[in-house]
């Protein structure tokens, strides 16, 4: 049943085409994903985009209708859970409830031919990784949350697995404890060095935790790559929307040359842009993206270098680090409003609500999409 | 308003006293010493207990009564559990109209059930004997033992499976080390309340036994001989505190149950 299969050596994960549909609706759609040995790879999204399905199915919950599933160079389609080298942790983490730390964290080890010294031996060493060290005895159920937590992950780590497979860990935890968690499990991860795969639908803990992200949507990955390519250069308008929070103009293409293309906006003017930074099925028409803190406000004695275009503050919130306008354009006639955000407030002019401003931006910041 | 909570109250308090005051009786006249069932009280007397100790036709309708019940309850616990195990995780065609088949027995009347049975038994040329009431009772007990297996299992969260197959174990192994002893509280409650619903079965009893009777036969048999009905009362005593006993217990263990059941929730709530 098993065969080797050599396609890719680097790649721990290999999915090729997956498809698996709930109800005759494809929850993953032809997905391919590569994750590299020894990363910590995240898969990002909205809710219902796929994410969990496409972690089950590396895990083997769920058979895929179409597509190969290889792990460390084995196709692992007809192989079940329990034969996978995958070790998952749970949304709800799963503790068994009638059974206490020990029990649960050794549970992996009832099938293998460790004497009980060992054993007991390798639970230790798997609650000191966690820092549930003279935990054995505790009963689960007296266990708060992230402690429910490291418990699951000493019971999927001390098998060794090949991939760890984390269905949101952090979701159910407080705000203080999961920003903590999120940086015990990167330094986790380091120092095991166990390919971990994360499915979150919070982008700060995919970007702060991750090599790599995968950004889902619809059952498509729609960009994989490093966390500054996703945030600096998103790849499609929906990426660009989901990750922090972009500005979109509509624009007209005007002409195109081997590096740039022109486009016309009626209040930004004419932007050349870098074909780099353009993505998409050629058109006429470019939706341009230009993130907040890329926008800044001109001060009356500075002199404009580069793009700048005229508009009115309709708001204004301070949020401590971070001044945030929103803004109305001039000329066009939609009620858009647009928003910039400065994080150097002390040298920044301070307009107020109702002023009229200038805006300029650099055009090597802004990334543009074509429109069907 | 508050004279509105005044009817419900009486009505209340009778419906209790008619429930209960005939009950009540019981104890009451076993411990007389007459051989009238009829106030005024003559003297207190444990003669009717002691009469049941050489009773020997008792003893056998006992020893009768707890192998079928012991025997009908574990039956239909297992086939319950099945029944309940394959409805609440499996998808298979036909599953409603054939859990709404094992159900019927809870709204078919007994004696239609008893009927049906004998006729069936009688056309196949088998013996009517203990086992005769064991299949009559399992029919009886497994609509009981198959709703509370399906709460059971509904309480179980799916992840703890997934978790136990995710960590190396076999379906089987997963099944006895984590499943069962998650549903154990469901499984006793099962077994207690099948123990007392056939203990005190009359109906299907009476029409399938042979020359063997249970318990509830051999009271009702004894009604026709007035001498006997003091110690009958005894009987009565010693079946109530008894099915009191174990419908404690079965209340205790459903109780446990919703406590996992509780546990549950409040991890989905954090």
């Amino acid at each position: 049943m098993i065969k080797k299969n050599s396609i890719n050596n680097e790649k721990i994960v290999d999915l090729i085409s997956i498809v698996k549909s709930f109800d005759h609706v494809k929850a993953v759609n032809n997905v391919s994903l590569g994750i590299n040995e020894g990363e910590f790879f995240s898969l990002l999204g909205p809710s219902g985009c796929g994410k969990t399905t496409l972690l089950r199915v590396i895990a083997g919950f769920e058979k895929p209708e179409n597509g190969n599933v290889f792990i460390n160079g084995t196709n692992v389609n007809s192989v079940a859970p329990n034969n996978r080298p995958t070790n998952m942790v749970f949304q709800n983490y799963a503790i068994f409830p009638h059974l206490n730390v020990s029990e649960n964290v050794g549970y992996g080890l009832r099938n293998t031919n460790l004497s009980k010294d060992q054993i007991l031996k390798k639970i230790d060493g798997a609650l000191k990784l966690v820092g549930l060290k003279g935990y054995n005895k505790r009963a689960s159920s007296a266990l708060s949350g992230g402690q429910r937590q490291r418990v699951a992950l000493a019971r999927a780590l001390i098998l060794k697995p090949r991939v760890l497979l984390l269905d949101e860990p952090l979701s159910a935890l407080d705000k203080n404890l999961r920003e903590q968690m999120q940086f015990e499990l990167r330094q986790l991860q380091k120092s095991v060095g166990i390919t971990f795969i994360l499915v979150t639908h919070d982008q700060t803990e995919a970007l702060t935790m991750s090599d790599r992200v995968g950004v889902m949507f619809n059952g498509k990955v729609d960009q994989v790559a490093t966390p500054e390519q996703i945030y600096n250069k998103p790849e499609t308008k929906m990426v660009a929307a989901f990750i922090g929070s972009m500005n979109f103009f509509e624009t007209k293409c005007l002409e195109k040359s081997s590096k740039t293309v022109t486009v016309f906006h009626k209040d930004l003017g004419n932007v050349k842009l870098l074909k780099n930074n353009i993505f998409g099925v050629e058109s006429t028409k470019l939706t341009i993206g230009i993130r907040p803190e890329n926008l800044k406000i001109i001060s009356d004695n500075l002199k404009i270098q580069s793009k700048s275009f005229t508009a009115k503050i309709v708001e204004k919130s301070f949020m401590g680090d971070t001044m945030l306008y929103s803004i109305k354009l001039n000329q066009s006639e939609n009620n858009n409003t647009y928003n910039i955000s400065i994080s150097d407030i002390k040298n920044s002019p301070n307009p107020n609500i109702g002023d009229k401003i200038s805006v300029t931006f650099e055009e090597a910041d802004v990334v543009a999409y074509y429109e069907e | 308003m508050k004279k509105s909570n005044k009817i419900f109250k009486s009505i209340v308090i009778s419906f209790l006293i008619f429930l209960y005051a005939p009950a009540l009786l019981l104890p009451i006249f076993s411990f007389n010493n007459s051989k009238v069932i009829a106030f005024p009280l003559s003297g207190f007397s444990t003669i009717w207990f002691e009469e049941l100790l050489y009773e020997n036709t008792l003893h056998n309708a006992l020893f009768n009564s707890l192998v079928i019940a012991i025997s009908s309850t574990i039956l239909a616990t297992i086939l319950g559990t099945l029944v309940a195990r394959a409805s609440t995780r499996y998808i298979f065609y036909g599953k409603k109209i054939s859990i709404t088949f094992i159900l019927v027995p809870l709204i078919l009347p007994e004696i239609i059930l008893g009927v049906c049975l004998l006729t069936v038994l009688i056309q196949l040329g088998l013996d009517l004997n203990l086992w005769s009431v064991v299949l009559g009772h399992t029919l009886l007990i497994t609509p009981f033992s198959t709703l509370i297996m399906v709460s059971a299992f509904n309480n179980l969260d799916i992840s703890l499976e997934e978790a136990s197959l995710d960590l190396g174990m076999s379906s089987l192994q997963t099944f006895w080390i984590i499943i069962l002893p998650m549903v154990s509280p469901g499984l006793i409650s099962s077994l207690l309340i099948g123990f007392v619903i056939s203990l005190d079965e009359f109906i299907i009893a009476f029409f399938l036994t042979g020359v063997e009777p249970t318990l509830p036969v051999y009271i009702w048999s004894q009604f026709r001989f007035p001498a006997k009905l003091p110690s009958t009362m005894a009987l009565g005593t010693v079946l109530l505190i008894v099915s009191l006993i174990l419908v404690s217990l079965f209340e205790y263990f459903r109780r446990r149950m919703e406590l996992y059941n509780n546990y549950g929730v409040e991890l989905d709530q954090k």
